[in-house]
């Protein structure tokens, strides 16, 4: 098992500037830290080989263990007040959708510091999963008081608690919203309480978890609770029935105002961090660990889809006991890059003993001085949307889509038992829903090099950050200068951070795009920019981040696409930015308006090869195949599957917005009937999906030409980069991809 | 035992146990692959593409993966010794 695991405070970082390392070390009291120029990430024996290169550096050294740890859990945070820590009396009310409510204790509105077991909290009980008020003393006398009837997982209720101090009376409610006569869970229960007087505390308020430590200046919760939350409610004294229903809605009833603590409104700043009070003491807090927003409420009627139109109707926030945003580690040691530091793809190893964890990173050229023709675009939110993903143990498609055994190593074996480290957008929170948000801000093991991943076809294993290591391998073996951008960059500094560049180099599977990344590479092409696309199932999701706090991502799998789970209904718009999520094709912008070609098929056992067509000998594209027999065929060999075309595989077509007059000029044939077609080309389920027989299960390399001299190559699949350095880089993908690339580093129109 | 259709079936699979299939195959592969994660069989890599050792995933999050005692140094074999592991337990009978 791992020992050693860490992450950086950036994804990319330009020589004068610095970044650092947060390191959890439990392999001796001392490990060593090395920054290394990551060159080929493979392992395989049959192909080039493992090779990264030791960089010098002033943060090479040895640095002392540590054991750091994350929180994972999400919940709203509001700090002491005098308003909350001096109740007597009080009444606790929201409207919940549980999705676990079998889980054992889950808090919803929670005033309780667990050191000494003080304070008051609205809770689902471990007892039989309804709802309960525990009450502590502080001097160990603990009473919990409830219902008895067991909540029904993913309805919504109206529950509440109230105490009154001078007669010590418990009144629980809850109330169901659904209809389902059959189920008895509704109740209204008034008990006496043993407990004797609830001690005024300081600790915080805390919404879907109960407080139990500070940890280095983070707040450390238990009982998270999995679920939705809407209108959460705090009042100073036990409320009658009525009061309580008048206190559901805001604004609430005159004679109330005294009365309320806070009104807690999750639907004001939903692309924010901040959690609004409405009441008049301003008892704002935070979400923390990026529970999700923009989510239905109790009161959503199904009317509006967008949040934007109604987020009167989107007051719920749905937290996980799973969610991550940042392990807020400390920093064990900095790397402020040196002037003259050659730009590329950097990884700080770590090891002590037999352990061993490296933290990738791109490090840029100075800063509006390019130091090469040729850009890899580092598909940095991709590699964070399959962030520490862990369907190789707990999807059962799996080793359907594989074709065959699934592969795990060292890495899947830690994320399988430290799910506090986070999940990925293709994995569900441990209540089923899907997760949404995913953080760089902690380690992801699975952007590692020597990482082999069970969906990476057969031999090498491969995809993404070590599958891309084969480019920028083939790179510097054919001695061609690149410098290295990420995707945050294009992101948030649009087409400046390409324009100076003759041409970019895609990775091999370039998948999420925010609008801003979108926009900077088409406004690249429009001034003669060069695109080569050595990828498939590029440009393929909508993504935004969050503007609040940096390194985290949003996807929303919405009606259309290849997903591992389903937003639900009404959740399609980004709490991030109010946008549209799903698919770019769902957004007017198909991949082949970008690519020339789009996601058309995807299968995961081996891969297979190309044969030229027509197009391919016309005058205009010849330079593609210089050096390439008329009927060879084209890359049937290679490290990924044993093939160039594989795992994913994108096609031409106009309808789907292929610029007329690209060329077509070689197609992929024979895959297994492991490949299907996606399901967004499938209006009508019907047989023959599968590559045996259908057309539409085929990569399409393709050429064409955008304004100002621009142009964009795509080899339409992801398998491309695993043939690069077959037979010592001398093969007819290496050649072509090397055909390609020189004329498009040559300035002259085609 | 297996009728004429399994056997032919069986005979393509420790022939081709990974790549392209005939329907009466992947009928069948898709019956063992699609089970539940409790208990299922997959591997670990040991040495890059050299050494696999069995294990079994257990379906409950964080519980960790079951390490089995056999290894491999080609996938083929793991492929048909998991492959008859789960026609015993599918279908009670024992394929040599």
């Amino acid at each position: 098992m791992m020992k050693i695991t860490g992450y950086a405070d950036k994804i990319s970082v330009a020589p004068g500037e610095t970044i650092k390392f947060m390191v959890n070390s439990e392999a001796g009291k001392r490990y060593r830290a090395d920054i290394v120029r990551v060159i080929c990430g493979d392992e395989n024996p049959d192909g080039p080989g493992y090779r990264e290169k030791l960089v010098k550096t002033a943060a090479n050294g040895s640095y002392k263990s540590r054991k750091q740890v994350i929180h994972a859990g999400s919940f709203v945070e509001i700090g002491a007040s005098d308003m909350l820590d001096g109740l007597e009396s009080f009444t606790m009310q929201a409207f919940i959708w549980p999705t676990t409510p079998e889980n054992g204790t889950q808090a919803i509105i929670s005033k309780w510091r667990d050191k000494d077991k003080a304070g008051a909290a609205l809770i689902i009980t471990k007892e039989n999963g309804s709802i309960a008020l525990c009450l502590g003393n502080g001097k160990g006398k603990i009473q919990t008081l409830n219902t008895g009837k067991p909540l029904v997982a993913r309805e919504w209720y109206f529950v509440a608690a109230s105490y009154d101090a001078k007669s010590k009376t418990v009144t629980l409610v809850q109330e169901p919203l659904h209809g389902f006569e059959t189920k008895s869970d509704r109740a209204t229960v008034r008990r006496k309480s043993t407990v004797g007087r609830v001690p005024n505390h300081d600790a915080p308020l805390t919404l879907g978890a109960y407080f139990k430590k500070t940890d280095n200046g983070r707040t450390v919760c238990g009982g998270h609770y999995n679920g939705k939350i809407d209108s959460p409610r705090i009042a100073n004294r036990a409320l009658s029935a009525t009061e309580m229903e008048s206190l559901k809605t805001w604004p609430v009833a005159p004679e109330l105002g005294n009365s309320v603590v806070g009104a807690w409104d999750f639907s004001a700043n939903i692309k924010g961090i901040k959690v609004s009070d409405l009441s008049a003491n301003l008892l704002h807090g935070e979400i923390v660990n990026l529970p999700a927003r923009a989510m239905t409420g109790w009161n959503w009627t199904g009317e509006e889809m967008n949040w934007n139109h109604a987020p009167e109707q989107y007051g719920a926030i749905h937290f996980h006991d799973d969610d991550i945003y940042d392990a807020g580690w400390e920093v064990d040691f900095e790397l402020t890059i040196p002037k003259g530091m050659k730009s590329g793809v950097y990884a700080a190893r770590l090891r002590a003993g037999e352990h061993e964890d490296h933290i990738p990173f791109a490090v840029r050229a100075p800063r509006g001085k390019p130091t090469a023709k040729v850009l890899y675009l580092m598909p940095s939110a991709s590699y964070q949307a399959y962030a520490n993903e862990h369907m190789n143990t707990d999807a059962p498609v799996g080793q359907l889509l594989a074709g065959r055994l699934v592969q795990l190593d060292k890495f899947n074996l830690f994320l399988n038992e430290h799910r506090e480290y986070g999940g990925s957008c293709y994995d569900a929170h441990s209540d089923g829903s899907g997760i949404c948000y995913s953080s760089r801000l902690r380690p992801i093991l699975n952007m590692r090099p020597k990482h082999r991943a069970w969906i990476g076809a057969t031999e090498s294993t491969l995809w993404q950050f070590n599958a891309d290591t084969h480019i920028t391998d083939w790179l510097e073996a054919m001695n061609i200068d690149y410098d290295v951008i990420s995707d945050e960059d294009l992101h948030y500094e649009g087409l400046s951070a390409i324009e100076d560049y003759a041409v970019v180099v895609s990775s091999s599977h370039p998948e999420y795009h925010s609008v801003e990344m979108w926009d900077a590479m088409a406004a690249y092409q429009q001034r003669g920019g060069r695109l080569m696309y050595l990828g498939a199932n590029g440009w393929y999701w909508r993504i935004q981040y969050h503007s609040e706090v940096p390194g985290v991502i949003e996807v929303r799998r919405n009606e259309d696409g290849i997903r591992t789970w389903e937003a639900r209904t009404g959740e399609y718009y980004f709490s991030f930015s109010g946008e549209y999520g799903g698919l770019w094709r769902r957004n007017g912008r198909p991949p082949q308006k970008i690519l020339g070609v789009g996601f058309t098929a995807q299968g995961f056992d081996i891969s297979s090869y190309y044969l030229r067509n027509p197009d391919s000998h016309k005058a205009k594209v010849k330079f593609i195949f210089d050096g390439i027999g008329k009927n060879e065929k084209i890359g049937d060999f290679g490290l990924i599957g044993n093939g160039a075309a594989g795992l994913e595989l994108d096609r031409a077509d106009r309808a789907l917005g292929t610029p007329p007059d690209t060329y077509v000029v070689a197609s992929s044939v024979e895959h297994t009937d492991i490949y299907l077609v996606v399901c967004e080309e499938m209006l009508v389920s019907t047989p023959g999906v599968g590559g045996h027989e259908n057309p539409l299960v085929r990569a399409d390399i393709t050429f064409h030409e955008t304004q100002n001299g621009g142009a964009v190559w795509s080899t339409g699949s992801i398998a491309w980069a695993g043939s690069l350095a077959h037979n010592n880089y001398k093969n007819n993908v290496s050649r072509m991809t090397k055909n390609v690339l020189k004329r498009f580093i040559n300035p002259k129109p085609f | 035992m297996p009728n004429e259709v399994e056997s032919r079936a069986i005979e393509e699979f420790r022939k081709t146990p990974i790549g392209h299939h005939s329907t009466e195959l992947q009928v069948i592969l898709n019956e063992m692959r699609g089970q539940p994660m409790a208990d299922k069989f997959c591997l670990i890599s040991i040495k890059a593409n050299r050494e696999w050792q069995l294990a079994q995933t257990t379906g409950v999050r964080g519980k960790p993966v079951k390490m089995l005692s056999k290894k491999f140094t080609n996938l083929e074999d793991a492929e048909w010794y998991v492959f008859k592991k789960r026609w015993k337990q599918l279908r009670g009978e024992t394929l040599r």
